[in-house]
């Protein structure tokens, strides 16, 4: 037994670090977030050219074919630079393309994923706002043999990089998974403004979008199944960043208590900013032991692997909110500016407390395992 | 990163599971506090020689001293595999998570012989005679002193809040051998056996009303200068040793109990209706369960990353402090938690054994025994985090 990273896990993160220290430093964030979609192409490639695209991916699809553990090492790192982009988003797409779609299929998408060709999104959420698919709406009628979708889908992460969207729909009573081109006729992508500039959301609006039936990745239960395993994948992915970004905080406020005076000493001298520190790694380190577990559990298939992983997002998402909070106090009025780059930190800690469900949300699938699942 | 155990690892616990199965004692159903002499302390008494003889006591402590000679990861199978079988805990505590470790890390081989199997075996039962009534985050400050009489020191001074004095039969001790230079060199550390003469015990009742810690008096106690634990004045790195070890073991015990009872809160809230419906169903408080489960089971966690990453160190680094804080803290929300869940009768003495009310109350003191928050946090932000000294 041994809960560390490896020695290979640790060289792939220094490789990462070093990596996005030299490819995506905060000017960079700010440059890609002022542009349309917060997206670099270069960048994406030399992503690619490491094989971080289909880092998890099998071999067989031209992917790296690692572990999630892997895979967190990595995208811890993302969020030590804030990364725009739609790494989650496609990670996300991936994954859900891995558990249900078929052989042809997952060649036909896979391989240009890890190729870094093709990024990817998945369009579940609706005007409801509710991340349990149960909840989703849009109609997706047979048409002979073909899909006819009219409606919107709201909360896209990256729908205007994304070259693939994987909407999920109803056919009947059945949920369906179907991936379409961003350029279908038919489709308008909708900014819509939010509070991270770095990661963009989007509506989408189908007037009337037909689609060959036979591209439909999966029907009914096993839509469920893989949208529950890819979401997970994407969750811990998405805890590790949140982690990456909790350490820069973190790093960033120790540095500047350390260095700016007050009263002839520096601010890092006294109790009351110091415990506001020691409290910042104490839920960082809390964070981590609930990430790197359950990546380690989703990867082994361990039967305790959702209720793990709920655990991390549940942690995650008021730990980054409380360490963005305690950062920005910590700095005083320069941290409240928007010249100070941890207003970036500070933004994406909320939209991805958000994404997927934030505490209350994760608590309650928590209390569902832990009350009523042990009865 | 690999979680799976080993052969070697599950051997262990298959082993250690069948022998559990086979040997934990029908639950406690007697009178009396756990840490009061009475028949609760012989029972825990007994329980822990069986431990011991089944040599499931000491697990990463030298096999000649009654050991079992285990890397440390074992600790984290053995808190889940005790968790599980819900084997009553360890009674000589202090020995077990600090004092034995200090022996191991300071003492002489003589020392280790006489002290650490008896330790094990519960047969002598062991205090820290660290606090005093004006050194307490400061214990370096302490006064006690102890002078030398030929082979003999002679100890003349106080403590306080010295837990489990009035059932010890020794006491790891602090005093000042040399008061003519800086506090931290002036120390030294003595194994004192509290059946001397001159050793006056007299139990402090605390707001549980149990009296589980004393006042501890020292008239002119001899203690034989072969009891010296590390060097004569170096005492103090002894007492971080013992005190590294504290912050980093004593929550690996504390697990066991936090779980039962959470597992004992959830069965509760079953029960007990509340606005016509199970308080199992109550939207909040079913937050406020599932906050508490992840907390504790992120406690369990990091003790189980801590203890991979202790793995080769002799002495616990500062990342103990983290563990301090997550274990104490997370129990003063838990036993909040509880009191709501449970209502009115959370705080009724004849409710469950009076469990909660004790519990409840019994937390206040978890945040300042072992060290304070406070000083935890300072020891982050100092050690860890490289922050200027506050102080
Ligand atoms: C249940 C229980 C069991 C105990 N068992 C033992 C035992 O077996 N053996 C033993 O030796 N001792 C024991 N203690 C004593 C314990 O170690 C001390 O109470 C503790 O170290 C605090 O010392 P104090 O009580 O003198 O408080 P003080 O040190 O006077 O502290 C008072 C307050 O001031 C704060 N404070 C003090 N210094 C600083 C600082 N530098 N920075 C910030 N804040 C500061 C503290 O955090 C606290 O909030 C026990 C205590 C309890 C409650």
């Amino acid at each position: 037994m041994d809960f560390d990273l490896s020695k290979p896990q640790k060289l792939l993160q220094q490789s990462a670090r070093d990596f996005f220290v030299r490819a995506c430093p905060p000017e960079k964030v700010r440059e890609m977030m002022a542009s349309g979609a917060a997206f670099d192409d270069a960048l994406w490639r030399e992503m690619a050219d490491q094989g971080w695209t289909g880092l998890i991916i099998p071999e067989e699809f031209g992917g790296l074919g690692l572990t999630l553990v892997d895979l967190i090492a990595v995208v811890e790192e993302m969020g030590r630079a804030s990364l725009p982009g739609p790494f989650i988003s496609t990670l996300w797409a991936a994954a859900l393309i891995d558990r249900a779609g078929s052989e042809g299929q997952r060649k036909q998408y896979l391989d240009p994923i890890s190729m870094g060709d093709l990024k990817a999104t998945v369009a579940l959420l609706e005007e409801s706002a509710d991340w349990d698919p149960d909840a989703v709406q849009l109609r997706a009628d047979r048409d002979g043999r073909e899909f006819r979708i009219s409606g919107r889908k709201d909360f896209v992460n990256d729908a205007a990089v994304a070259d693939l969207i994987i909407v999920v729909a109803r056919s009947g009573e059945d949920l369906v998974l179907l991936p379409v081109d961003r350029n279908t006729p038919g489709i308008s992508i909708i900014e819509t403004p939010a509070i991270d500039a770095t990661r963009k959301l989007y509506s989408i609006e189908f007037d009337n979008v037909s689609l060959p039936e036979s591209s439909a990745l999966a029907y009914n239960t096993r839509v469920r199944e893989a949208l529950d395993a890819s979401t997970e994948t994407a969750m811990i992915a998405l805890c590790a960043e949140m982690l990456g970004g909790m350490e820069w905080t973190l790093a960033t406020t120790v540095e500047y208590a350390k260095t700016r005076q007050q009263f002839d000493k520096p601010i890092g001298t006294y109790q009351a900013v110091q415990h506001q520190c020691a409290d910042m790694f104490l839920m960082i380190e809390s964070a981590r032991s609930a990430i790197y577990f359950a990546a380690w559990a989703l990867s082994e298939n361990d039967p305790g692997a959702r209720l793990a992983v709920s655990v991390a997002k549940a942690y995650c998402s008021d730990a980054a909110r409380e360490v963005g909070n305690r950062g920005v106090q910590v700095h005083g009025g320069i941290g409240f500016t928007w010249e100070h780059n941890l207003q970036l930190y500070y933004k994406r800690a909320k939209a991805s407390e958000i994404m997927f469900g934030d505490a209350n949300y994760h608590r309650d699938v928590i209390a569902r395992k832990v009350i009523d699942e042990t009865e | 990163m690999d979680l799976n155990l080993n052969p070697d690892e599950l051997k262990f616990r298959d082993e250690l599971r069948a022998w559990l199965q086979a040997n934990v004692p029908a639950p406690f159903t007697g009178k009396g506090g756990e840490e009061e002499k009475g028949e609760h302390f012989d029972y825990l008494r007994a329980w822990q020689k069986k431990v011991y003889e089944g040599g499931w006591a000491g697990l990463s402590w030298p096999k000649e001293y009654g050991g079992r000679g285990a890397r440390l990861i074992e600790q984290a199978i053995f808190t889940e595999e005790w968790a599980r079988a819900e084997a009553p805990q360890l009674i000589n505590v202090l020995g077990l998570s600090l004092i034995g470790p200090t022996i191991i890390s300071a003492g002489t081989p003589e020392q280790k012989e006489r002290f650490l199997p008896k330790i094990l075996s519960a047969e002598e039962i062991w205090c820290q005679g660290f606090s005093e009534p004006n050194a307490g985050s400061d214990v370096a400050s302490l006064g006690t002193k102890a002078t030398l009489d030929g082979d003999h020191f002679i100890v003349n001074g106080q403590k306080i809040w010295t837990s489990m004095a009035h059932v010890a039969d020794w006491c790891l001790l602090l005093v000042r051998t040399d008061p003519n230079v800086p506090k931290h060199k002036g120390i030294t550390a003595l194994l004192v056996d509290m059946h001397s003469t001159g050793v006056t015990v007299r139990p402090l009742r605390q707001m549980t009303g149990d009296a589980s810690f004393n006042e501890v008096f020292f008239d002119n106690v001899r203690v034989p200068v072969s009891n010296v634990l590390g060097e004569v004045n170096k005492g103090w790195s002894t007492a971080i040793t013992t005190l590294m070890n504290e912050r980093a073991h004593l929550g690996t015990g504390i697990y066991v109990q936090f779980k039962r009872n959470l597992d004992q809160l959830v069965e509760r809230s079953r029960q007990i209706r509340r606005g016509g419906r199970p308080v199992s169903e109550d939207p909040v408080l079913r937050q406020k369960i599932a906050q508490a489960y992840m907390e504790l089971e992120i406690f369990r966690l990091t003790n189980t990353r801590a203890l991979s990453k202790m793995h080769n160190q002799s002495v616990p680094g500062p990342e103990g402090s983290i563990l301090k804080l997550q274990w104490s803290e997370y129990n003063q929300r838990f036993q909040q938690i509880a009191m709501e869940v449970l209502g009115p009768v959370a705080q009724l003495h004849g409710f469950d054994n009076g469990q909660w009310v004790f519990n409840y109350l019994r937390t206040r003191g978890n945040t300042i025994e072992a060290g304070t928050s406070e000083i935890q946090r300072n020891i982050v932000a100092e050690r860890v985090l490289g922050l200027p000294k506050s102080y």
